[in-house]
Parts: C-alpha cells; structure tokens; sequence
C-alpha cells in the first residue's frame, strides 16, 4: 500500500512541477486521456476527419446541397470544428448517410454527423452528442391563401390541420400542441411543402432557420405564423452525433466549447442565421 | 382382413416415417442452435440485439402500430374489392373480339401498361400532391382517399392481367361448348369461362393480396400514419429499430391467413382436377 501511494505523490508532484509547461499547449491537446491532435486522433482515414450528413441537405444549413463549400452554417460549423482540431479544409472528407443509416447500429461510415440532431436523453442512449452547436426553436408556417394565415394563438392553432417532417422534434412540438385533427406525416420537409400547396394540411411546422428559408425562397405566398414554445421551458439543441462511445466525443465537444467561447459559433450563426430569432413566439 | 406380411409392412413404413420425422426434427434443431450461436457469438450482436429487440421498446410501440395496421386493414379491404371489380372489368375488355370493340381494347391495354409500368410511389405523388393541387372543385382532398385511388389504379393493371391470363387458359373448345350449347357471349364469359378462370389465378390473386397488403402502407408518404409509418415515429424518437421488426412481425401474421387460405385453395383445385 505504501508504494503505490509513494508513487502517487512523485506524480502528483511531478505533475505541479510540471504544470507550467503544460498551459503553453492549447487545451484541445488532450482530454480525458485522448489527444485530440490530427496525427494522434482515431479517426476513420488517419489524418483527415470524416462528416456525414443526409442527402439532399437544404439552406439554410447547407449550401447547393453541397456541404464542402463551407457554405450554409452547419458546413461552416463543420469546417471550423475540423481547423480547431488541427485539420486543413483539404483533410475534410463528406460522406452522404441518411437518417437511418446515421444511427444504425453497426460500424459507422462518418467520423462525426451533422444534421440538424437534436438531443434528446432517449437517443443518447445509442449514440454519442457532441455538446450542443445551436439552440433551435419551432415555428409554424403557411400560406397567404390559407386558412391558418389569420392564426394568432395556440388555440387557433389546434383547429387547423397541421403537417410535419417524420423523425424530426418538429413533428414532436406538433404533436405536443394536441391538435384537434391528427398530424399529418411526411418523408420529408418537401412533402410537407407539396401537401401544404395542395392544401392537404393546413400548416407545417419546422424549425425557424428552416421556416425563414422556406418561406422568403421556396413558398411564394409563405409566411411564418409565429413560434411554438420549447416544450418544458429547456431550448431544444442540436448536437453532432458521434459513435456510442466513440473516443472522437471529448474531443469533438470540446472543440465545440472552445468554438463558442471564442465566439466563432456566434459569428457562424450571425453569416447563416441571422434572419431567425425574429417571428413572434405563439401564446 | 390385412395380412401378416401386409401388417408388418405397415409397421416398417410407420418405424421409417417416424425415423425421417425425427431425423428432420434433429437437424431443423441443430441448424437452429448453429444460426444461433453464430449470430450471438457475433461481436456486434448485443448493439443489434439493443437495437432491434428491445422488449421495452416493442412493448411501448405497440398501441401505436396497432392503431396504424388498423388503417392498412381498412384500406386494404376497400381498395381490394374496388380492385377485384375493376380488374375484371379491365380484363373483359381486354378479352373483347372483334374489330367494333376495338377502341376500348386498345384504352384498356393502355391503362395496363401505364399503370403497370408506373413506380406506384411514382403514382402516389401525382394522384396524392398533384390531383389536388390542381384545385378543383369535387376532387377528394383526404391522404388516405388520394393514396388508396393510387393504390386501386395500380393494383387494378397488375389484377387484370391476371385475370386476363385465366381466361386465356380457359380452352376454346369450352366457349365452342358453351356456343353450341346455345349460350350468348355474355353467358359464356359468366357462367362457363369466369368461373374456370378465377379457380386458376386464385394463387396468382392471393400473391398480389399480400402484396396489396404490404403497399397500402405505401400511402404514409401522402401524410397518413399507417403501421410502418407509426414504427418510423417511434424508432426516430429512441434511435432504436425495434419498432420495425414488431411491424414487420404483424405484417407477417397478417399474411399469414391469406397463405393457407392459397394452400387449401391450391389443395382442392387439385382434387378438382383427378389428384396428382
């Protein structure tokens, strides 16, 4: 028992006598036992950093539908995250997962994802998160020429019919408002937008960023009925989603942190989603 | 009176029939262990047993799956009727002699390789987005209205060809028969050549039945929620794919009736016809 704790306190004193030398090294270098430098990070291809994201991926996230222009916010968050980890923009490889595919069980295809996940404890369960890259919040939009344009409550909100993208919290903050006629559920935000041109729903619910775009360039009579409050009081975030148990998480959130502390997630949001925040919050 | 030898060779073939069903009892059950332990000895298998049987998870997803195969049996059966009838319709058609009826049989052959060709997911986005977009009045405007009429165009082209085949198999000595026998056209098709040809396709039928019954969930992508579409929301929610398997699994049980009901059929159109 003594030597053992002999060599404790060598170390511990060692480690203080060595403390200052330490603080010269950023503090990505290392956490929780890993390095997260490019040459000692376990990622898929040694030496470049592997994003997957769905396909297609839409403004004002990504850019083209082509994530490796740096263009739209989640593709600039993903860039930035790769520089804070020491990789140059040309060691950044893209790889297409769909939703399903991103979560499955066996072996992953990407490094990390980003695609507008939001975390949730139930989905930590089975995949790691990096710390959250954006607070999101709900919004419901419609057509000039539809019925649910002249909606100004929650209330009123129930009475009209509403759609939303399957999988997505948005279906859940949906559901949440309990409205009177089932949700209608859709593959994908443009089946949505089709059966809300067809006037087969009423209203469509997505998140702001994405209800800003949809309804300044894809809807010509589009508008935003206002926002849908957070449903316990907690902002709903997205996260990276990473391997269950990948040694890439500490790192990646890490990098994150250190993203926002420096302000370059707020900057990146200002470029890409700075016409969000602005649509009245429903009562 | 059965003879000694007679008894001791009904004796033998019961010892070897027992001896095959055993022997088939002992490698269904080694092949068995042998899948088994290959899956569970697989390094990924707990991830996948987490991921795609979980009883907590199955069990919580039920209700909602369930609510959802109610909507596929109801589709199911309205739009199975509404198939039949119009599949035979088409097919009639399709089977009309002579140069007068010439005009409807090349709009009936049309309809069937129109339909026939077209991607039925294809099909559900016209009828389902486009159909109403056109805003007309009198147009339905309900997903599970829209979808089901995709359905029944679809489903209607694949029918009447099998229909179609029956009653082309039906030997023309039989119309001759029926003819001679002073039978009009129509009465012929009805009473001798329909009945014939229905006894032949049913097998054919019943294997588009069940695949009726796999496409109907087909119309969640119109915004409907059916039993898969109800396993999708769950599994989204949970990242965890068992809500799948236990829709997969009703959707087997489902089958399961229309299979044996195309056994026995299949049985008795052999009897029918002397036994082989």
């Amino acid at each position: 028992m003594r030597v053992p704790g002999l060599i404790l306190a060598v170390t511990a004193g060692l480690a203080v006598a060595c403390a200052p030398a330490d603080q010269a090294t950023p503090p990505t270098n290392q956490v929780d036992g890993v390095a997260c430098t490019k040459d000692k990070l376990p990622t898929l291809t040694p030496g470049k950093i592997t994003f997957g994201t769905d396909q297609p991926v839409y403004a004002p996230w990504f850019v083209d539908d082509d994530p490796t222009n740096g263009k739209g916010f989640e593709s600039a968050v993903a860039y930035a995250l790769a520089d804070e980890l020491g990789y140059a923009k040309g060691d950044v490889v893209w790889t297409r997962v769909p939703f399903n595919a991103a979560i499955q069980p066996g072996k992953k295809t990407y490094d990390m994802d980003l695609n507008e996940f939001s975390i949730t404890e139930e989905r930590r369960k089975v995949v790691d998160f990096s710390a959250p890259y954006y607070d999101v919040d709900q919004a419901v939009i419609t057509l000039s020429s539809s019925k649910a344009a002249s909606v100004k409550t929650l209330a009123e909100l129930k009475q009209v019919k509403i759609g939303a993208q399957v999988g997505t919290t948005s279906f859940d903050a949906a559901q949440r408002l309990q409205p009177e006629q089932d949700v209608a559920v859709y593959n994908t935000n443009d089946d949505a937008k089709a059966a809300l041109r067809a006037g087969q729903v009423d209203a469509v619910v997505v998140d702001l960023p994405t209800a800003f775009y949809i309804t300044n360039a894809e809807l010509e009579e589009g508008l935003i009925i206002g926002q849908i409050p957070a449903g316990d009081g907690k902002p709903e975030q997205f996260g990276i989603v990473l391997d269950k148990g990948s040694p890439l998480t500490p790192c990646v959130s890490t990098a994150v942190e250190n993203l926002r502390a420096d302000g370059t997630l707020a900057a990146i949001e200002q470029e890409w989603l700075s016409v969000a925040g602005t649509a009245p919050e429903l009562k | 009176m059965t003879s000694e030898l007679q008894r001791e060779r009904l004796a033998y073939k019961r010892s070897r029939s027992r001896r095959s069903t055993l022997v088939a009892l002992l490698s269904t059950a080694a092949f068995a262990v042998a899948v088994g332990v290959t899956i569970a000895r697989a390094p990924g298998w707990p991830r996948v047993r987490q991921s795609f049987f979980d009883p907590g998870i199955a069990w919580r997803s039920l209700p909602a799956i369930l609510e959802g195969l109610w909507l596929n049996l109801r589709v199911l059966a309205v739009c199975g009727v509404l198939i039949l009838v119009l599949a035979l319709g088409v097919a009639a058609l399709r089977t009309l002699r002579g140069p007068v009826w010439f005009p409807l049989r090349v709009l009936a052959t049309a309809y069937v390789d129109l339909f026939r060709g077209l991607p039925l997911i294809i099909l559900l986005y016209l009828v389902g987005f486009g159909l109403p977009a056109l805003r007309l009045t009198g147009v339905p405007n309900d997903a599970v209205v829209l979808g089901g009429a995709a359905l029944v165009l679809a489903y209607t082209a694949y029918v009447a060809e099998v229909f179609r085949a029956g009653i082309e198999s039906v030997h023309p000595s039989q119309v001759a028969a029926a003819r001679s026998l002073g039978l009009g056209p129509r009465k012929t098709l009805r009473l001798v050549v329909l009945p014939q040809a229905v006894r032949r396709v049913m097998p054919a039928l019943l294997n588009d039945f069940v695949a009726l019954q796999k496409d109907c969930g087909l119309i969640s992508v119109l915004g409907a929620v059916d039993a898969v579409r109800a396993a999708q929301i769950e599994q989204s929610r949970a990242f965890n794919f068992t809500p799948y398997v236990v829709a997969g699994l009703l959707f087997v049980l489902l089958a399961v009736p229309t299979a044996r009901l195309a056994d026995a059929l299949g049985r008795r159109l052999e009897r029918r016809q002397g036994g082989r």
